[in-house]
């Protein structure tokens, strides 16, 4: 179980201090299939990186499986079975896709096919990129699916991507949503998507909305994705006045 | 193998050769700067040269997936050594040769090993020569190796050159020529890790003189603690030719680099591209390989070790 507790960041820039994210409080039950959305700005990859260790949240505490994991390193977390997918990952040079997979599942000699496997399930031909260097020559859209396909390699209790749809196209983006659909079938994993696609949302148990800095909404899909929807529209002040025009 | 190698010398031949045991075919195997084992084949003959130090390596036109090993050690302190070695390769050979010098010093007297390798290649042969360097030792003489690679082209000539020099070098200037004739060919990719107080300079002066020669330059390198760097890939294109430079260099501690690519073209048709690049590991890409599981130190190390794959 993932438990939240009055999360807090706070940073201070040239307009003095900003909270980024208040008070946050969230509770994730093990095996769940979450999708975490809301208007940009709002605090979701903030959340997601506090989880992971990667931003140092200045207040409130994080318990995963009941251990408090606030202020512990990132390593740590990793190896106790929190993996996070990069909304943009990084590249590497002379670093190839089987070594990342390698790394990810934590066994040197990951089988050929097991490596090959990780790549199907995010919709690259693996035999075409499996021995590829995670350099530049790899596209924006490739890229993001070897990240997938890196924390699909980790089997870990607790994973969380970062809009996972970013920069895929559409065809990829059905095989990724078929991946989702099959890790939400086997419940092995607790499931934190930061998504705003609609067919993402859809397989979802639950939805929580993060709008400046906390928990607008947290529910059963079938009892928020109906307001998100009304919400789009008629939310924004801005479409509002365009209609009357 | 002679009597006379230890554990440090195969260690030392592991390293740079990665010989575990005697290589197959023809070899030469220099030993503070004695001849410590000798082998010809039918197709390649590697002689002493009379007038200076060193030896000739005679290949003979047509000879295909032979190879010929070189490796130098030297494992007493105080030994200094220029040496000129000297490749002719016949017309349509297709061999590698591997070079490498591996100093252990546990003295405190320099040791340095200055070798000048020049490389006739006929047409339309191709070479790999790859060469590593290496040095270890507990004493506080310095280990210097001071390479030369000159190399010469003919028609439809290749050379795909890897070289190596992955720590405990002191100081090491390399210089490399190469001079392309028509339709040739020159692929080099240098790898170098210096730290501590170390030193390390890289000239290359690639001359693309024939019509459709192509050169491809890869520098990587990684310098650590106070350790500086200056390299000079300099890439002339005198006609219808291809040259391409790249320099990649990761900075750490309080090391420093210095990279100065230059490119000419004196003919119209001739297209040359530089790139250089120098800059601390991204903190990026740490952070990934910790989310992997890695520490810090970990994940450092592997990316240099891609880095320089």
């Amino acid at each position: 179980m993932l438990e939240i507790k009055n999360l807090s960041f706070r940073v201070e820039d040239e307009n003095g201090e900003t909270d980024i994210l208040k008070n946050l409080s969230l509770t994730i039950a093990d095996h769940k299939f979450v999708v975490i959305t809301g208007p940009n700005g709002g605090g979701k990859t903030t959340l997601a990186k506090a989880v992971m260790g990667i931003t140092a949240p200045t207040g409130g505490t994080i318990l995963w499986n009941g251990t408090d994991i606030t202020h512990m390193p990132v390593t740590e977390r990793a190896r106790l079975g929190v993996s996070y997918g990069f909304q943009q990952p990084p590249r590497f040079k002379g670093i190839k896709v089987r070594d990342l997979l390698e790394l990810a599942s934590g066994n040197e000699a990951l089988s050929h096919e097991e490596g090959c496997q990780y790549l199907t399930r995010v919709g690259l031909c693996a035999n075409d990129y499996i021995d590829r260097e995670v350099d530049a020559s790899l596209s924006g859209g490739e890229l993001k699916r070897i990240e997938i396909a890196t924390i699909l390699a980790r089997k870990t209790g607790l994973m969380i991507f970062d809009e996972p749809e970013a920069g895929i196209d559409l065809w990829s983006f059905a095989k990724l949503t078929d991946t989702f659909r099959r890790l939400q079938e086997n419940r092995r994993s607790t499931l934190l998507i930061i998504s705003h696609q609609e067919r993402i949302i859809d397989l979802a148990d639950e939805i929580v909305m993060i709008s400046d800095g906390s928990v607008a909404q947290h529910g059963p899909k079938d009892e928020i994705f109906p307001k998100i929807l009304a919400n789009t529209v008629t939310g924004c002040t801005y479409m509002r006045e365009g209609d009357v025009q | 193998m002679s009597e006379s190698r230890n554990m440090v010398d195969s260690e030392l031949l592991f390293q740079i050769a990665n010989m575990k045991e005697t290589p197959k075919g023809a070899y030469n195997i220099r030993k503070n700067s004695q001849l410590d084992g000798r082998q010809s084949s039918r197709n390649i003959e590697i002689s002493t040269k009379t007038d200076r130090s060193g030896i000739d390596i005679r290949i003979k036109p047509g000879t295909k997936g032979e190879s010929v090993h070189i490796p130098v050690i030297i494992t007493e302190s105080g030994v200094e050594e220029l040496v000129y070695n000297d490749f002719f390769v016949g017309e349509g050979a297709d061999v590698d040769i591997i070079a490498g010098c591996g100093i252990h010093n546990d003295g405190h007297q320099r040791s340095q090993h200055d070798g000048v390798h020049t490389f006739y290649v006929g047409k339309n042969a191709k070479v790999r020569y790859s060469e590593k360097h290496y040095g270890e030792g507990e004493g506080t003489g310095e280990r210097i190796m001071n390479p030369q690679t000159i190399v010469y082209l003919e028609e439809g000539a290749s050379i795909q050159m890897d070289t190596t020099q992955i720590r405990g070098v002191d100081s090491t200037a390399r210089y490399t020529k190469v001079q392309a004739g028509k339709n040739a060919d020159v692929v080099i990719t240098e790898k170098l890790l210096t730290h501590g107080e170390q030193f390390a300079e890289s000239k290359m002066e690639i001359l693309l003189n024939g019509e459709g020669s192509k050169a491809q330059i890869v520098s990587r390198s990684v310098a650590q603690d106070q350790s500086k760097q200056v390299f000079y890939p300099q890439v002339e294109g005198n006609a219808a030719c291809f040259g391409h430079v790249q320099c990649d260099a990761i900075l750490m501690g309080r090391a420093k680099i210095t990279a100065i690519p230059a490119i000419s073209a004196n003919d119209m048709d001739a297209q040359l591209i530089h790139e250089a690049a120098i800059g601390r590991i991204a903190g990026d890409q740490i952070i990934k390989l910790m989310t992997l599981g890695l520490t810090e130190e970990e994940a450092e190390e592997k990316i240099l070790n891609g880095f320089l794959q």
